[in-house]
C-alpha cells in the first residue's frame, strides 16, 4: 500500500504548473504569445502565414472551395505570379508583388464545418500551431462572431469571409475584426427602392425567417426598410436551421392575407424553401388582386444554382457580380480582371463569396505595407478609414468606427432563361453607397463596443 | 377546417417518406436482427440514382460553329445533347423531362444490388455481434457513402425537377367546397403519397401472399426454428435486405423534386426514422407505417404559428416528445407484441 505525501512546496508547483497548462490553451493573451516585435506570431523570417478558416466539409463545402480559390489566387498574386489580377486595379499601389513586405507569402487552411466549435478550434489551430498572422474566410455569421472573438482575445487580425448579419459589425464588433462583405441592412435599403417600383407600396409581406443571428438580422431590417415604403408585416415564422422541408411553413400564406413571400433564408434552407414555395403555386398566386410576389434578400451563386429553374424572377440582392463591370460600366473596375485571373485558372467565374475573399487578403496585405508593420495594432490603423477603388465594387470605405466597408450593393433576379450555369442572375439596380450607409450608432448595430486593438503581447 | 386539412395533407407526404424509410428499417431489424444506421444513405443513393440519370441525358457535344463568346471572351459552343443525337429533339426532351419517373426502372436493379452487396460484403459479419458493435459498423458506412457522394457531386443540393405535367399545385379547397387558394397542394407531392402507398401496399402483399413471404415472415417470428425445417432463411433474409435497399432507393428517388437532393439527406431523415420505428414498435411493419404518417402529420401541425406561439420550440421537438409519451405508456410502441423481437 502506498501513502501520499503532500507537502506545501509541492502543492504549490503541482497547482501552478497545472493551472499553466489549463489556461494556455484559453489565455492567448499571455506573455508565451509574445514574440520580440512585441505581437502574436510576428513573422521572423523571409515568409509570412495566413490562415485561411473556410467550410471545407458540411453543407457550405462548395462555397468554401470557391472561397479557397480566390485566395489561392490572392496569394499566387501577392507573390508576383500570375497576371497580377485585381493588382493591377487597385488604388492602392502599395503592393509590387514581392510578397508583403518582402516576405513571401505563404497560406495555411482549417475547416470551419459551418460550426461555431470547429471554426474556433481550426483558428486557434492555424494561430498557436503554424503561426499564421492573420484569419481569414468563412460561409456564416455565426462562425463569423465567433472566429472574430478568438482573433481578439489571440491578438491576430480577422478579416471575414461571407458574413450576413448586422451584428458582425454591429453588437459583435472587434476592434481586430474588419468585413468587406455588405450586410443585412444594406441589403434591405438597397432592395426596398427596386421593391417598390417592382411592387408598390401597397403590399402585405408574410416572413419565414431562419431562426439565429443572422436571420433575425436580415428579417429585421427588410421588415424595417419595407415598412417604410408603406408595406404591411402580416407575419413573422421562425424556421429552424436545421428544417429541410417547409411545405408545413409555406401552405398557410397563400391563406394569410399576404401577397408578397419573403424568405430570409440562406444556403440550404433558402434552396428548400424557394423550392416548396414554387411547387405550392406562389409564383402563379394572385392574392389581394395582384400576382404574388416572393422576396429573397440575400442571394447566392451557389443557391441560385441549387434552387435551379424556381429561382426565375425572384429578387434578391448580392455583394458583387462578376457581370457587373462589363453591364455597369468602369466604375467597377477590378471585376473584369478579377474574373479573367480566375476564369483563366479554374474556368468558370468567381463567386462573391471568393470575390470578397481574394479583396480582404489584398486589403489586409496593403495595410500592412502601408503601415510598415505586421503589428495588428499598425493594421487596424492603416485600414480604418480607408478609402480604395479598382476591387470591383467601386470606391469604398472601410469606416473607422466599426469596421464595416461602405460600398454599392447589387440588386439582382433570377434570370428567365439562363445561358449557362454561370450564368443565373440578371442585374437589375445598383444602388448606390449613400443610400446604404447608416450611422455608427444606427440602433440595429447597437449594444457593442469596438474596444482596442489587442497586439497579443 | 381548411387549415386542419391543410396540415393532413402536408403530414401526408412527409409521413410517406417516413414510411417507406421506417418500413425497410424494420424489414432489415426484423428478418436479419440488424440495427441499420447507413438505412438513410440508402434512401440517398437512390435520390442520386435520380440524379446520375438526369446527368447522363445531359450528356453532351460541342456544336461544330460558335454561338457567340463565354465570360472570358472566347468563343462560345453550345451543347447538343447526345439524347437528342440519338432519339430526336422531341423524345430527348421528353426523356429528359420524365428523367425521375425513369430513373425508378434504373434504381430498382441498382438498389437491389448496392443492397445485396452491403449484405454480403460488410453486415452479414456483425451478426453475431452486439448492436453497439453494427451500428458503428453501419454509422460509419453512411459516412463513407455519404463522402463519396459529396466528392463526386459536391456538396450544394442539385435541382432535379418533376416532369413538366406534375409541376405546380392542385386547389384542393375549390374541390371541397371552400375559397380559391385556401387548401393547395403541390402535384408531386400527391404523386409521392400515392407512390408510397403502392409500395407499402406491394411489400405487404409480397409478405403476405407469397410463400416466399410466408417463409420470410415465419423467419422473423422464430428464425431457428425455420432453420431446423431445412429452410435457407438467411438466403431469403439477404433478398429482404435488398427489397428494404430498393424501397428506400425508391423512396429517395421520388422525394428528389420535393427538395433538391445533397449528400446529407439521408442523416436528415434516419434519426426520425429510427424514432418512428420505435414509435410504431420494433419489428412491426404495420407499426412503422403507421408511425410514420401520425408523426409526419404531427410534426406538420407543429409547425403552424399557432402551434409554435403557444409552445415555442414545438416544431423541434414534437416527434421526440411523442416518442418518450409512448414509450411510457406503451413500452413496446403502438404496434409492438410481446415476445416480439424481445431476448
Amino acid at each position: 500500500m502506498t501513502r501520499l505525501h503532500f507537502t506545501r512546496r509541492g502543492v504549490m508547483k503541482t497547482g501552478a504548473a497545472t493551472g499553466a497548462g489549463l489556461a494556455l490553451p484559453i489565455i492567448f493573451t499571455g506573455a508565451a504569445w509574445a514574440q520580440e516585435q512585441g505581437f502574436t506570431n510576428a513573422p521572423t523570417g523571409d515568409t509570412v502565414t495566413l490562415g485561411f478558416n473556410v467550410p471545407q466539409t458540411g453543407p457550405y463545402a462548395d462555397e468554401g472551395a470557391d472561397e479557397l480559390r480566390a485566395f489561392e489566387l490572392a496569394v499566387e498574386h501577392l507573390n508576383g505570379e500570375g497576371d497580377g489580377g485585381m493588382l493591377q486595379t487597385f488604388s492602392s499601389k502599395a503592393l509590387d508583388g514581392a510578397g508583403i513586405m518582402g516576405k513571401r507569402v505563404e497560406f495555411v487552411t482549417g475547416d470551419t464545418q459551418t460550426k461555431s466549435d470547429a471554426a474556433r478550434a481550426a483558428a486557434q489551430s492555424m494561430i498557436q500551431k503554424d503561426g499564421a498572422v492573420m484569419i481569414s474566410g468563412g460561409s456564416s455569421s455565426g462562425v463569423a462572431v465567433a472566429v472574430q472573438g478568438l482573433c481578439q482575445d489571440a491578438g491576430v487580425i480577422f478579416m471575414s469571409g461571407l458574413t450576413h448579419s448586422n451584428d458582425t459589425t454591429g453588437k459583435d464588433k472587434k476592434a481586430n475584426g474588419f468585413r468587406h462583405f455588405f450586410n443585412a441592412y444594406m441589403s434591405a435599403a438597397a432592395m426596398a427602392p427596386v421593391l417598390e417600383s417592382l411592387y408598390g407600396t401597397d403590399r402585405r409581406a408574410y416572413h419565414l425567417t431562419a431562426d439565429y443571428t443572422w436571420g433575425w438580422t436580415q428579417q429585421e431590417s427588410i421588415a424595417a426598410a419595407t415598412e417604410a415604403l408603406g408595406w404591411e408585416t402580416v407575419e413573422n415564422v421562425l424556421t429552424p436551421l436545421a428544417a429541410t422541408d417547409f411545405s408545413s411553413y409555406i401552405a398557410p400564406v397563400l391563406n394569410s392575407g399576404a401577397d408578397v413571400l419573403v424568405l430570409n433564408h440562406y444556403g440550404g434552407n433558402m434552396v428548400n424553401s424557394l423550392t416548396n414555395a414554387v411547387q405550392f403555386g406562389l409564383k402563379q398566386a394572385q392574392a389581394n388582386g395582384k400576382d404574388f410576389q416572393i422576396v429573397v434578400p440575400l442571394y447566392s451563386e451557389l443557391m441560385a444554382r441549387g434552387a435551379g429553374e424556381s429561382i426565375a424572377g425572384i429578387p434578391g440582392s448580392q455583394n458583387w457580380d462578376w457581370k457587373l463591370e462589363n453591364e455597369r460600366g468602369s466604375r467597377y473596375i477590378g471585376t473584369n480582371a478579377f474574373v479573367q485571373s480566375f476564369g483563366e485558372k479554374y474556368g468558370f467565374p468567381p463567386s462573391q463569396a471568393a470575390h470578397t475573399c481574394y479583396a480582404q487578403t489584398l486589403l489586409y496585405a496593403d495595410a500592412v505595407t502601408r503601415a510598415g508593420s505586421f503589428n495588428p495594432c499598425a493594421v487596424v490603423e492603416a485600414l480604418e478609414d480607408f478609402e480604395f477603388d479598382g476591387l470591383g465594387n467601386g470606391p469604398t470605405l472601410y469606416r473607422g468606427s466599426d469596421h464595416q466597408c461602405f460600398k454599392d450593393v447589387v440588386v439582382v433576379r433570377g434570370k428567365e432563361n439562363p445561358e449557362n450555369e454561370f450564368d443565373l442572375v440578371e442585374i437589375v439596380e445598383v444602388t448606390p453607397t449613400e443610400a446604404v450607409t447608416y450611422e455608427p450608432d444606427h440602433p440595429m448595430f447597437a449594444g457593442g463596443e469596438l474596444g482596442e486593438c489587442n497586439p497579443g503581447a | 377546417m381548411e387549415a386542419f386539412l391543410l396540415q393532413i395533407l402536408n403530414g401526408l407526404d412527409k409521413g410517406s417518406a417516413y414510411a417507406l424509410i421506417a418500413l425497410g428499417l424494420t424489414l432489415i431489424f426484423g428478418t436479419l436482427g440488424v440495427v441499420n444506421f447507413a438505412h438513410g444513405a440508402l434512401f440517398m443513393l437512390g435520390a442520386f440514382v435520380a440524379v446520375t440519370l438526369s446527368r447522363l441525358l445531359q450528356l453532351s457535344h460541342k456544336a461544330s460553329e460558335p454561338s457567340g463568346t463565354d465570360f472570358l471572351g472566347n468563343p462560345r459552343y453550345d451543347d447538343v445533347l447526345y439524347v437528342e443525337d440519338i432519339f430526336g429533339p422531341e423524345l430527348g426532351q421528353a426523356l429528359l423531362d420524365w428523367a425521375v419517373p425513369v430513373s425508378i426502372l434504373v434504381a430498382i436493379p441498382v438498389m437491389l444490388l448496392i443492397g445485396f452487396v452491403m449484405e454480403r460484403g460488410l453486415i452479414k459479419h456483425f451478426y453475431k455481434r452486439p448492436h453497439a458493435d453494427q451500428i458503428l459498423v453501419t454509422f460509419g458506412l453512411a459516412i463513407v457513402l455519404q463522402e463519396v457522394i459529396k466528392y463526386f457531386y459536391g456538396a450544394n443540393p442539385i435541382p432535379t425537377p418533376a416532369p413538366d405535367a406534375f409541376r405546380g399545385s392542385f386547389d384542393f379547397g375549390v374541390l371541397l367546397g371552400f375559397d380559391p387558394n385556401t387548401i393547395i397542394y403541390p402535384y408531386w407531392r400527391l404523386v409521392y403519397f400515392v407512390f408510397a402507398a403502392i409500395i407499402i401496399a406491394a411489400v405487404f402483399a409480397f409478405l403476405q401472399f407469397t410463400t416466399f413471404g410466408m417463409v420470410v415472415r415465419a423467419g422473423m417470428a422464430d428464425r431457428e426454428t425455420v432453420g431446423l425445417l431445412g429452410i435457407d432463411i438467411d438466403r431469403r433474409f439477404t433478398i429482404m435486405f435488398g427489397i428494404a435497399a430498393a424501397v428506400a432507393g425508391l423512396a429517395g428517388v421520388m422525394y428528389t423534386p420535393i427538395n433538391p437532393p445533397n449528400y446529407h439527406m439521408g442523416m436528415d431523415f434516419l434519426v426520425l426514422s429510427f424514432v418512428v420505428v420505435v414509435v410504431g414498435g420494433m419489428g412491426s411493419l404495420p407499426g412503422a407505417v403507421l408511425a410514420g404518417f401520425l408523426l409526419g402529420i404531427l410534426e406538420s401541425f407543429a409547425s403552424t404559428t399557432w402551434a409554435t406561439t403557444a409552445v415555442p420550440g414545438i416544431n423541434q421537438i414534437i416527434i421526440y416528445l411523442v416518442a418518450i409519451v409512448v414509450l411510457l405508456t406503451r413500452p413496446r410502441g403502438l404496434m409492438g407484441r410481446r415476445g416480439v423481437m424481445e431476448e
